[in-house]
């Protein structure tokens, strides 16, 4: 067999060509790891369509004013203010995300989990959370609060313009 | 060349399972005057692995403590278990814990795989971890085993995802929880934390999704990781040419020195480690179980939730620290800092004397002590006595609990080393040991105090 030459320079044209081969091999690449991080990609949940995600909480007259009710199935707190307004906080803990049980004899929200606290409203009575408790919408048709469990609301502190008030009888 | 061996008159001769064993062996029939038996077979499939000698000094066992090859053998057994488990696992929330609860009453011998995969993965952290510390205390990372050292601290993450991914699959209330808090510590990573948190868990709660992805990363793509880079890591050894050589702090640096065959020196020393470790780990796993929990509750968080022990350090950082600092920050600079450990400039080396010398000895200690004293310290005071925001009312936390405590620190240590330095008139290599010993000491104190100490609510208390 011929040997073959490796001591010639090698020719413009060949190192084109196995330029132009590492450039294709390097789309090829960045196509394959695009199309696994695509399957990758967290989709929508199963059976997670609108329905559902309203909750019908129940009558007005049902929530006295200071109190706070839990919603196991929504996954949040029902809370009613002194004051008479409604608003309903994610039971999730922003800190870490721990579900937060409420403390009716010390009226807050204490985290077990590193030791958080939150008042009525959401608002952090002790760190390490660093923002309010997340909110749901509330919306009142008819006498009946509705929750909107879709979205949590992000704050980053309380504001009055936040709770919902019954109509006026 | 010899003509080829179709008649071969002698192996017509030979008994059906001689020319079987032949036909799998061939190189026993070619070489019939140097082979005795199968251990010729053996030998020569070590030596496939195995350098053929080795300099006896790194025979000694104070060098290595065999710590690497015992997290060997704990690879294999977590490798060997974990398949069997498999065989009985529903990664399916409503079944994992009913699967693992049918596994250990039901499955005979059940409960003693899941305990020695259990103990065989705890035990490995350990000793990865110990086997970490040897290579930094013989200075076996210096040239030209820096970038082994790499591959090493790839291999210790590794380790550390295995551990993690494998704790969520039980889906009691212990692995529940523990996975929703370190998984929510993402949220505090800047660029993409949240993305990423979304992608692990595939979706915003823990639930199905995440489940499966833990388990098709805990049971595939890690341990394809593992065997990938502990082959990288052993090849990098015999690059390196062995082990590093030991010697006394005063001594000069020894040549290779005499050399003696692998078989049987090292490997009979290896198999006496493994065998005494799997018997260990034997005992343990018949008298300890597992623990199992109630199956987990969503509704229902548990006081206190921890994080699995290992990362302890990180959750009682997470108690003293705004989270952007003790989760992304800290761990950040940790790792700059062990990543180019091997790569600063030391204008002498003394790799594979312990802890680099008298000198080094003395100065390590002292960095141990003041660990000991300053990082308890700092833990009480920071739970009783310091109250930024009643002093410094409406300042941001990332700077009361973030920029001020850790500048602090830092400052600590650098007066700390500059003193030291100046006393001792000490090298680099000294005074990056002792830095390396003091955060050391604190890290190993952060994780008791969040092991041991931490009682309901996360508050101080007595074990
Ligand atoms: C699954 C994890 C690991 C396994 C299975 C493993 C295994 C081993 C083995 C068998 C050796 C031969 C010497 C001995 O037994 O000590 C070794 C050497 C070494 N390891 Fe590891 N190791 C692991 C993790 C690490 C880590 C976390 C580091 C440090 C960051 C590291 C750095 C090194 C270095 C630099 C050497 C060469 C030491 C010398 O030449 O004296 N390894 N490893
Ligand atoms: S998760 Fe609530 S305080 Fe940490």
């Amino acid at each position: 067999m011929k040997k073959q030459k490796t001591d010639q320079p090698e020719s413009s044209r060949r190192k084109f060509l196995g330029k132009l081969w590492l450039g294709l091999g390097a789309i090829a690449l960045i196509e394959l790891v695009g199309l696994i991080l695509t399957y990758l990609r967290p989709g929508k949940p199963r059976g997670s369509d609108d329905a559902g995600t309203v909750v019908e909480a129940g009558a007005v007259e049902k929530f006295l004013p200071d109190s706070v009710t839990a919603f196991v199935r929504g996954k949040f707190y029902l809370c009613r203010l002194e004051d008479g307004g409604f608003l309903a906080l994610s039971r999730k803990c922003t800190h870490l995300g721990c579900t937060v049980p409420w403390v009716d004899k010390e009226k807050k929200f204490a985290c077990p989990c590193h030791g958080s606290a939150f008042d009525i409203r959401g608002e952090v009575i002790s760190p390490p959370a660093p923002r309010p408790l997340d909110a749901y919408a509330v919306s009142i048709e008819n006498n009946v609060v509705k929750v909107n469990t879709k979205r949590p609301i992000k704050r980053s502190e309380f504001r009055k313009e936040a709770l919902v008030y019954p109509k006026k009888a | 060349m010899r003509p080829a061996q179709q008649n071969d008159p002698v192996a017509e001769q030979l008994s059906l399972f001689r020319r079987v064993g032949y036909s799998i062996f061939p190189g026993m029939a070619r070489q019939p005057e140097k082979r005795r038996g199968y251990r010729h077979f053996f030998n020569t499939l070590i030596l496939h692995f195995r350098p053929r000698i080795v300099p006896e000094r790194t025979l000694r066992f104070t060098l290595t403590w065999g710590l690497g090859g015992m997290a060997v053998v704990l690879v294999f057994m977590l490798i060997g278990t974990g398949l069997l488990l498999k065989f009985a696992y529903e990664p399916f929330p409503g079944r994992a814990y009913d699967s693992i609860v049918h596994l250990q009453n039901e499955v005979l011998f059940g409960q003693l795989i899941r305990n020695i995969h259990h103990w065989s993965a705890n035990l490995l952290l350990v000793v990865v971890f110990l086997h970490f510390l040897r290579v930094f205390f013989t200075g076996a990372f210096h040239s030209p085993r820096q970038f082994n050292w790499i591959f090493g601290l790839t291999l210790f993450v590794t380790v550390l995802l295995s551990n993690f991914t494998g704790y969520l699959l039980p889906w009691d209330q212990l692995a529940y929880w523990a996975i929703t808090i370190c998984t929510g510590m993402l949220e505090y990573m800047p660029f993409g934390g949240a993305k990423i948190q979304h992608w692990i868990r595939g979706g915003t709660e823990i639930g199905p999704a995440t489940l499966s992805n833990f388990y098709a990363i805990h049971t595939a793509i890690l341990p394809g990781c593992v065997i990938i880079l502990m082959a990288f890591h052993f090849w990098r050894v015999r690059k390196a040419g062995g082990l590093v050589m030991p010697r006394g702090p005063d001594e000069d640096a020894p040549s290779r020195g005499e050399t003696v065959p692998t078989i049987p020196n090292l490997i009979l020393r290896e198999v006496v480690v493994a065998l005494v470790l799997i018997a260990g780990i034997l005992v343990l796993s018949v008298v300890l179980n597992a623990p199992l929990e109630a199956k987990a509750n969503p509704g229902l968080s548990p006081n206190p939730t921890k994080a699995p022990w290992y990362f302890m350090g990180f959750q009682e950082m997470l108690l003293h620290f705004h989270p952007l600092f003790a989760l992304f920050v800290i761990p950040f600079l940790i790792m700059c800092a062990l990543v180019s450990i091997p790569y600063m400039r030391y204008p002498e080396t003394t790799p594979g004397v312990w802890f680099v010398s008298s000198k080094g000895r003395r100065m390590a200690l002292t960095g141990a002590v003041t660990g000991l004293i300053a990082t308890p310290i700092g833990i009480l005071l920071d739970e009783y006595v310091i109250d930024v925001v009643a002093w410094i009312p409406g300042i941001p936390s990332l700077l009361s609990n973030g920029v001020i405590p850790l500048a602090l620190i830092l400052a600590g240590v650098w007066g700390f080393y500059s003193v030291m330095k100046r006393r001792y008139g000490a090298s680099r290599e000294e005074t990056v040991q002792m830095v390396f010993v003091f955060f050391l000491t604190a890290f190993v104190i952060l994780t008791v105090t969040g092991i041991w100490f931490r009682g309901t609510a996360m508050k101080l208390a007595w074990p």
